[in-house]
């Protein structure tokens, strides 16, 4: 039946992995769950195990941080203090009736139709994040992908989305996936930034608090220099064109408003765009759970502890900040989690260094945040029939007579009247154009599920057992 | 040039499957979608209400956008599906399902 753990780590990315590392180094039995084939997550992600790769596609720049992260998982797996579930997705952690703990609910096999389910006493959710991006016209065509997307199917399966990419949105992620991309050998025509030069230099006070951060930003754009490629700052993608796959897209700058700047657009050849607007956190499973968010993060105390307790979150999932960040918070939840279910307080002056880190990094990412924005006309500059919802196929202009002649107030009025947000994604992927459209924030979806689940995996569940 | 020499990999043993009929080559790990864009196939979905075509959109299972049918069952994410020699891949139109 269900196999016992002491901790469950779901995620098995930065956050997952220290987290998992610094409990099993306090002789905690800690069962890891990731629905991918190997560790390592999205910053660590490696070739399919099958390929017998000796390296990653293009130089990783924390190789060596991934190294002894990889041995001591090994170490710990062989000693049988971790065991490390791949291929699992987590569709809900269920707490428990009369603190018997948490159970913790998967799905595997190649068709994600098994069950499987994990009985645990304290659970670390480490699910990261996944990419923010705003419509605009054709930005459903075939070639048109995210840029992280771009990235992962780069790093995982060896593959380009096509020869000719180009890189747009905002964000310091653009920057990597560009650099990737080309030195994988796609011809990168453009990396498109709608963040200004200037933003950046207001920030420099808290930017330069971090010059091993600014250093990445500075090397990936010496990496893409030697491809010719110079990133066009304040400048945006207005569309996309092709009649059934990407041909080429319309680039134009933006004004100092962010808005855009009358006759500057012109058309460059692709046949893929990998674009991206920042990311999100994933909180469905701590919000099934009953954790408070603060806007869109799962809300955390400094060790790291949601307000269920016996739940800890750290990474992304608590708020987006980079994969160093992840790895001091998922360091601080692993010690504290060890410590608790001994039943003592921690000692925080045990993890002075990495509390220093998660308070410089955070600031960091804050900085970063102010940095990138999108265009501020992003919404304005969405047509009445661009797909807001690529699931339920939903176009703006039945968004606006929503919250127009039918008075819709937020997004769940406008899903109820459009079906904006009720395809398979569950909203992940029109969530911020419907809120941009709504003029509300972006709130999280209330999913009853992390994942869809087959009625069969629903039924086979044993009933809680009153005891 | 293939990402595949700068990561020095070395797939074992190719096989074939099928893509709406026709053979492609595929290998132990690759996912249906990596197969299908080595194959230069972008779009493997008709969308239920206007037809149109999709294929990869988050490449990590969030989005569904590339839902496809391997081997009768509709409603696969070809970013996360691995592939096994003598797979049947076909578009999947609407919901997959014959009354979609
Ligand atoms: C597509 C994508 C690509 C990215 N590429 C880069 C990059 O190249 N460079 C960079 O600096 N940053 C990248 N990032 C940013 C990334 O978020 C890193 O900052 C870092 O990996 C975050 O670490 P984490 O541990 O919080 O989450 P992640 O690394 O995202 O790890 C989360 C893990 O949880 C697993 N998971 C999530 N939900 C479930 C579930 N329900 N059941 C089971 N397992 C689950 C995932 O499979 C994943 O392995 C990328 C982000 C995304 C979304
Ligand atoms: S591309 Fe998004 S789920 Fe496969």
């Amino acid at each position: 039946m269900a196999e016992r753990t002491r901790l469950a780590v779901v995620g098995a990315g930065p956050a997952g992995l220290a987290g998992a590392l610094a409990a099993a180094a306090r002789g905690v039995r800690v069962t890891l769950v990731d629905a991918a084939e190997q560790a390592g997550g999205q910053f660590f992600r490696r070739p399919a195990e099958a390929f017998a790769a000796r390296r990653p596609p293009a130089p990783h720049p924390r190789e060596h941080t991934w190294e002894r992260l990889r041995d001591a998982l090994d170490r710990y797996r062989a000693a049988g203090t971790v065991t490390h579930l791949t291929e699992h997705h987590v569709w809900c952690v269920e707490r428990l009736p009369a603190s018997r703990g948490f159970a913790v609910h998967a799905l595997c096999g190649p068709a994600q139709e098994e069950g499987v389910t994990v009985r645990a006493d304290a659970v670390l959710l480490a699910t990261g994040g996944y990419e923010r991006v705003l419509p605009f016209p054709g930005w459903t065509l075939p070639g048109v992908v995210t840029a992280g997307g771009a990235q992962a199917v780069l790093k995982g399966q060896l593959v380009l989305p096509g020869r000719t990419v180009v890189v747009a949105g905002t964000g310091p992620l653009l920057l990597p996936v560009a650099a990737g991309l080309a030195e994988a050998g796609a011809r990168v025509a453009a990396l498109v930034e709608s963040a200004g030069p200037r933003a950046l230099l207001r920030r420099a006070p808290a930017l330069a608090g971090q010059p091993g951060k600014v250093a990445e930003g500075v090397h990936y754009a010496a990496r893409l220099l030697r491809y010719g490629v110079r990133p066009l700052a304040r400048h945006t993608v207005v569309e996309a064109h092709g009649a059934d796959r990407l041909e080429a897209v319309t680039v134009a700058a933006l004004d100092r408003g962010g808005r855009l700047a009358p006759g500057t657009a012109r058309r460059v050849r692709c046949d893929a765009l990998a674009v991206g607007h920042g990311l999100l956190p994933h909180t469905d499973l701590a919000e099934t759970l009953g954790c408070a968010l603060s806007g869109t993060d799962v809300r955390v105390d400094t060790e790291q502890r949601t307000d269920v307790p016996g739940v800890w979150a750290a990474g992304e999932t608590t708020g987006v900040g980079g994969a160093d960040l992840a790895l001091a918070e998922g360091h601080i939840a692993g010690r504290s989690i060890a410590a608790r279910l001994r039943g003592t307080a921690p000692d925080p002056r045990a993890w002075a260094v990495a509390d220093r880190a998660r308070t410089r990094l955070r600031a960091f990412a804050a900085a970063l945040d102010a940095v990138y924005a999108p265009p501020s006309d992003w919404v304005d500059r969405m047509t009445d029939d661009t797909t807001v919802c690529r699931c339920e196929e939903v176009g703006a202009g039945r968004v606006r007579e929503a919250v127009g002649a039918l008075g819709a107030g937020d997004a769940r009025s406008v899903k109820l009247l459009t079906r904006a947000g009720m395809g398979w994604c569950q909203g992940r992927m029109c969530g911020p154009a419907v809120a941009g459209l709504t003029g509300c924030p972006l709130t999280p979806g209330r999913r009853p599920f992390a994942r869809p689940v087959p009625l069969g995996v629903l039924a086979g569940l044993p009933e809680p057992r009153p005891d | 040039m293939s990402p595949a020499q700068p990561a020095g990999s070395r797939p074992a043993a190719v096989f074939t499957v099928t893509f709406d009929g026709l053979p492609i080559a595929a290998s132990p790990g690759q996912t249906v979608a990596a197969a299908l864009w080595t194959a230069g196939v972008t779009a493997w979905r008709g969308t239920r209400g206007g037809g149109r075509p999709r294929g990869v959109f988050c490449g990590i299972g969030v989005c569904f956008d590339c839902l496809v049918t391997v081997n009768g069952r509709p409603n696969q994410r070809a970013c996360l599906v691995p592939l096994r020699p003598g797979d049947v891949i076909r578009t999947q139109e609407g919901t997959g399902h014959e009354d979609g």
